[in-house]
């Protein structure tokens, strides 16, 4: 809420300045989001009066005007041509600094000036500005322009919480800073209007929950044409409030004012007895945003015998509005229940001043209050005469009397607070007090909707008694030592980073055609409101996210990225959303930074199969699946499986996507669910054999589509005897080697664990090895 | 005689021109050799009458002793010349660039969240998770905002259907917890949460740390000790002031808004509060048995202030040259 200081300290005599003033406001927690002072600085401006007016002797736009300034009067030439013998004008004087020029005596064309006269542009009021300012008549020539204006104000913008709706109006923002600072309030000023008019409007509220209280009166012969004083236009103006015509601008003031939302209908317009009842269903209404909406049922209203004329507590109708011919008019102050109200004004994407503090609450002891304020200021601007109030009124919500034991809010605060300063600041809020064994029986006033409970009461206490009087403790602790796990997430992060891996963090929403196509999920989780387009989904994978990365640092001339992240990846449908936590990685361009010791290559397959490896020390097992995820080269892909469970892939992007994402090599990716990596194994030490092992090395030659693992699997499984260790060491094909033939070697280490092995022994087993292979896989043993 | 001491001239002259130990090996033939000159002057000893035979075996022992050492001392010198001639030559400029891969860095969110976890760790708190698609009740019901209420308006909510969200805040954990927990506990929860934002200073995903400490005595006064131990240490920084200022959330009674002092002013780093008895209610435990404290850290926000990052949005773009910054 936006208002000026001026208008606040108008109900509070306070002697604290606007920083103290602020101070005070946010540590009650009224947060003061912005204050500064209006307009632009200048000094030295008086109000003054050209008392005559002639021509420059040798500049034909100029005039040289005499100004009278009270004390005196002044030669001053001035270029504007609405400048002419008897306007008040802004005259600024020798030594006035204005925003963009200090004031100096002047010899114009060889005519000595003393001063200006300003526009609203130069004195930094406005943008653009059209001649010399011409001020009100009633101004005393002399005045200094900032009092006479009004000038030295500061306009003071508050974020409210939602709970504080006694503070959405000037008047009692007023309220709450003489309780906190101790100052004294000025009443709002209103009378009881008298009857001058019989005519009487009847009202129907059929919702009596909905709507506790309705009052509204007649008001006949008002010139809706008038114009506002001064006061009101700025006070209006500085709260950010449009001006629109003088009847609405004044339920608007009442509303800045008391926090009362009003509504004036054109009576003319309204046909028989005003009626409160919910909408019917799909009851249309045209708003006075000149929208036109289809009301539930839900939705309360104010109408008529012809239909709805007002959206109750959101907004008025546009048929029945007030124009400038209206004359006689039909003015609204209601209550209505913040529950009914909550919510509305969103559902149809409105935000009004009047649903805003409707849903948290408008005083139901100011409705008839509000309504007398108004109709005073419109029959004193605008001519009119009153007719009767129609009051409706039902059961108004009830303020209980809440127990607060001294006990409980020591126990909750940690401090011993005077049992008489409690009762002090109940006394400064307004609260009904009554003294208790135990402590106090409090009933807060109308206008507070926000305490209902012991702990309120306990916030109001401490929140005048100064949160900063709450010392800082160090809290004594039941302790008992936390469990520990033997792996974690961070030991996944270091496996990468000591690989030159850099951790990123990505949006979890991705581009729907994305989590389709790439990601391969046909029944993707859609946001109902996303932020974009291309952030409209949540991801079941992190890749898409990750060529993004990659294409946003290729953009930057960089060559070579080394990428991993651990997230939640999302799937599933309504009310059975799955969650799964993956470490995801994307290495591209070189093996090695680029460097002067060695030849650079690409990364290939084994780089990114050695990152996964090194994740775990657990036995990963990799395999050529043929149901590879959209995203991987169908040949250069290997799911990955733990313990027999397949837990991700690794592999090559997919050309098609390479091409897709316009990117010059082959990033490789992968993908692990990190709930298996993490499984703690009991791990059950094995005795290291005094004896050395044996090494033999054999190389066969196989057909090329034989795997390398399933040799390796195949001998480990025939449980060779003394078979330590049986590793590939050599790879190769081309000449000497038939076509569609491999040769591979592997280095063979055998071992006893009582004994040193004999030759004969090393060879038996390396016999039968070679026979398994020969067997197995039609392999010849290579010379 | 004077053959001999012609003899132990001529090897000193010998061996000096060797360069070589193979040179030296066959210069050395000539006088020890099987029939190096000194060899056969030892074997014609025998010639000799027994009174001649000691003097002369006695000189000529000294002379070989005489040419042994002159070899001795030449193989020293080729070795020592060899050797330094191999050093100088594999002399290397040890100030090139060694072959590395590079360091790697963890992003500075997760530093951030390993210091906020290592802190609280220190003083007994343990880390809770919870899903981030979250359900209208463990977000907003059981935080004590019911549909419709304007607290509501103060997240900008991602809705996934009508009874489900994108959690706008870690405070459901508490929830969740306290379910399956009885008290006393203390948790802390990291993680991401969601609000419908976007500029410099909002991002749609970012991260908070919930906090939660449920016991009998557990008061404001704690909860202020704790978070101003907590910004003390996580800023290395004994003189920071932190300052507490009312405010409102739903779920906590009474609540606070928590400043700390920075550069002169005042920077908002969270919310925090006494658990709101209706949050106890929703999960079964007695509020008038047990009390405790709430608070929120917003991450992104703690990690700018430490590394001095000036736009949120970095963190999200995983920009190399900002990545490569946090090794």
């Amino acid at each position: 809420m936006q208002f000026s200081e001026n208008w606040l300290r108008s109900y509070v005599k306070t002697s604290l300045d606007s920083d103290a003033l602020n101070h005070v406001m946010i540590m009650a927690g009224l947060d003061v989001d912005d204050s500064h002072p209006l307009g632009a600085t200048f000094s030295h401006v008086v109000v003054g009066e050209i008392v005559s007016i002639k021509k420059h002797p040798d500049a034909d736009r100029l005039q040289v005007c005499d100004v009278n300034i009270g004390d005196k009067t002044l030669q001053i030439v001035c270029g504007a041509s609405n400048a002419r013998q008897g306007i008040k004008v802004a005259c600024a004087l020798v030594g006035a600094k204005l925003p963009s020029m200090d004031i100096k005596e002047a010899k114009v064309r060889g005519v000595e000036s003393f001063g200006m006269l300003c526009s609203f542009k130069e004195l930094g009021l406005a943008e653009e500005a059209e001649g010399i300012l011409e001020l009100n008549h009633g101004l005393k020539n002399g005045t200094d322009l900032r009092v006479a204006l009004d000038l030295n104000d500061q306009i003071t913008t508050l974020k409210l919480t939602p709970n504080r709706s006694d503070c959405l109006s000037v008047w009692g923002v007023a309220r709450e800073v003489a309780a906190i600072s101790t100052s004294s309030l000025s009443p709002i000023a209103y009378e009881v209007n008298p009857i001058k008019q019989s005519e009487k409007k009847n009202v129907v509220v059929q919702e009596k929950t909905a709507c506790p209280r309705y009052c509204g009166r007649i008001i006949k012969n008002v010139d809706n044409t008038k114009t506002l004083p001064d006061w009101m236009v700025s006070r209006l103006e500085r709260s950010n409030i449009k001006s629109i015509s003088p009847i609405v601008d004044i339920t608007n003031y009442v509303l800045l004012e008391i926090g009362q939302p009003l509504h004036a209908f054109d009576h003319d317009k309204l046909q028989g007895d005003v009626v409160v009842r919910f909408a019917k269903a799909d009851e249309p209404i045209h708003l006075l945003n000149d929208t036109k909406i289809k009301l539930s049922k839900k939705d309360l209203v104010i109408a008529d015998s012809s239909g709805v004329i007002a959206f109750a507590g959101v907004m008025g109708g546009m048929p029945s509005s007030v124009t400038e011919t209206s004359q006689t008019i039909f003015l609204e102050s209601a209550f209505f229940d913040p529950i009914v109200i909550a919510g509305k004004a969103r559902a149809y994407n409105l935000s009004t001043d009047s649903s805003y503090r409707f849903e948290r609450g408008v005083d139901f002891a100011n409705t008839r209050l509000a309504l007398e304020r108004a109709s005073s200021l419109m029959i004193e601007y605008c001519g009119g005469e009153a007719g009767e109030i129609t009051e409706v009124l039902n059961v108004l919500p009830t303020r209980n009397e809440i127990h607060l034991r001294l006990k409980k809010l020591n126990a909750i605060l940690g401090i011993e607070v005077p049992s008489q300063d409690v009762e002090r600041i109940f006394h400064q809020l307004g609260f009904e007090v009554n003294k208790t064994i135990e402590g106090f029986k409090v009933t807060p006033p109308s206008y507070r909707f926000d305490i209902a409970i012991e702990e309120d009461l306990i916030e109001e206490v401490v929140r005048l008694y100064g949160y900063d009087k709450i010392p800082s403790h160090h809290p004594v602790s039941h302790q008992a030592m936390l469990p520990t796990s033997e792996a974690c997430q961070q030991d996944l992060k270091e496996a990468l980073t000591s690989r030159g891996f850099y951790e990123a963090v990505t949006y979890s929403f991705i581009e729907h055609d994305i989590e389709k196509s790439l990601h391969g999920n046909s029944n993707p989780i859609q946001l109902q409101n996303p932020i974009a387009s291309q952030m409209s989904t949540m991801r079941s994978s992190l890749w898409g996210s990750h060529l993004e990365v990659l294409t946003y640092n290729l953009n930057r001339q960089l060559s070579r990225l080394n990428i991993f992240e651990i997230a939640q990846t999302f799937q599933g449908t309504k009310k059975d959303f799955i969650e799964t936590e993956v470490i995801s990685g994307l290495s591209y361009g070189s093996f090695m930074p680029e460097q002067w010791a060695d030849k650079v290559r690409d990364i290939d397959f084994y780089d990114i199969k050695a990152h996964v490896e090194a994740l775990t020390s657990k036995h990963l097992i990799f395999q050529k699946t043929d149901k590879t995820p959209l995203a991987l080269h169908p040949g250069q892909t290997a799911e990955i499986f733990l313990d027999g469970q397949s837990i991700g892939w690794a592999g090559k992007l997919h050309p098609k996507w390479q091409q897709h994402f316009s990117l010059p090599k082959a990033p490789f990716i992968f993908e692990l669910k990190i709930e298996k990596l993490l499984e703690d194994k009991a791990f059950k030490y094995e005795d290291i054999s005094k004896f050395l092992p044996v090494r033999r090395d054999i190389a066969i030659v196989v057909d090329e589509s034989v795997e390398v693992n399933s040799i390796l699997d195949a001998v480990y499984k025939a449980k060779i005897p003394f078979l330590n260790r049986i590793a590939l060491f050599d790879l190769y094909q081309g000449k000497g080697i038939a076509e569609n033939k491999k040769s591979v070697a592997f280095l063979i280490l055998m071992q006893d664990t009582s004994k040193t092995l004999v030759d004969s022994e090393a060879d038996s087993s390396v016999s039968k090895i070679v026979e398994l292979l020969e067997k197995q896989f039609g392999a010849t043993l290579r010379n | 005689m004077n053959n001999l001491e012609h003899t132990l001239k001529e090897a000193r002259e010998d061996f000096d021109q060797c360069e070589s130990v193979t040179d030296l090996d066959q210069a050395k033939a000539k006088y020890l050799g099987k029939s190096g000159v000194l060899t056969e002057a030892l074997k014609s000893l025998g010639k000799l009458s027994a009174e001649e035979r000691p003097k002369v075996g006695a000189e000529i022992n000294v002379v070989k002793q005489g040419v042994e050492e002159a070899l001795e001392k030449r193989r020293d010198a080729i070795l020592n010349a060899s050797q330094a001639k191999q050093l100088a030559e594999e002399s290397l400029d040890v100030t090139l660039p060694s072959r590395k891969e590079d360091r790697g860095s963890l992003h500075p969110v997760t530093q951030t969240l390993h210091r906020i976890e290592s802190l609280f760790h220190s003083i007994g708190f343990s880390v809770a998770h919870g899903p981030q698609i979250e359900s209208d009740f463990y977000n907003f019901t059981a935080l004590n905002i019911p549909e419709s209420h304007p607290a509501r308006a103060m997240h900008d909510t991602f809705y996934i259907d009508e009874s489900y969200v994108l959690r706008t805040h870690t405070s459901p954990v508490q929830i969740r917890h306290l379910e399956k927990n009885k008290p006393p506990l203390k948790i802390i929860s990291p993680g991401r949460v969601y609000r419908v934002d976007s500029d410099a200073t909002h991002s749609p995903m970012f991260h908070q740390v919930e906090g939660l400490w449920v016991d009998q005595q557990v008061s404001f006064a704690d909860l202020k000790g704790v978070i101003e131990d907590f910004l003390q240490n996580f800023f290395e920084n004994k003189d920071l002031k932190v300052r507490f200022r009312p405010s409102y959330f739903p779920f906590t009674e009474p609540s606070a808004e928590m400043d700390m002092s920075w550069k002169g002013g005042w920077l908002e780093i969270g919310g925090c509060g006494m658990v709101h008895p209706e949050v106890f209610k929703h999960v079964g435990i007695d509020s008038n048995q047990y009390q405790g404290f709430a608070f929120g850290l917003g991450v992104e926000r703690l990690t700018m202030l430490r590394f001095g990052v000036n736009d949120l949005r970095h963190f999200f773009n995983n920009d190399l040259r900002f990545l490569q910054q946090f090794i």
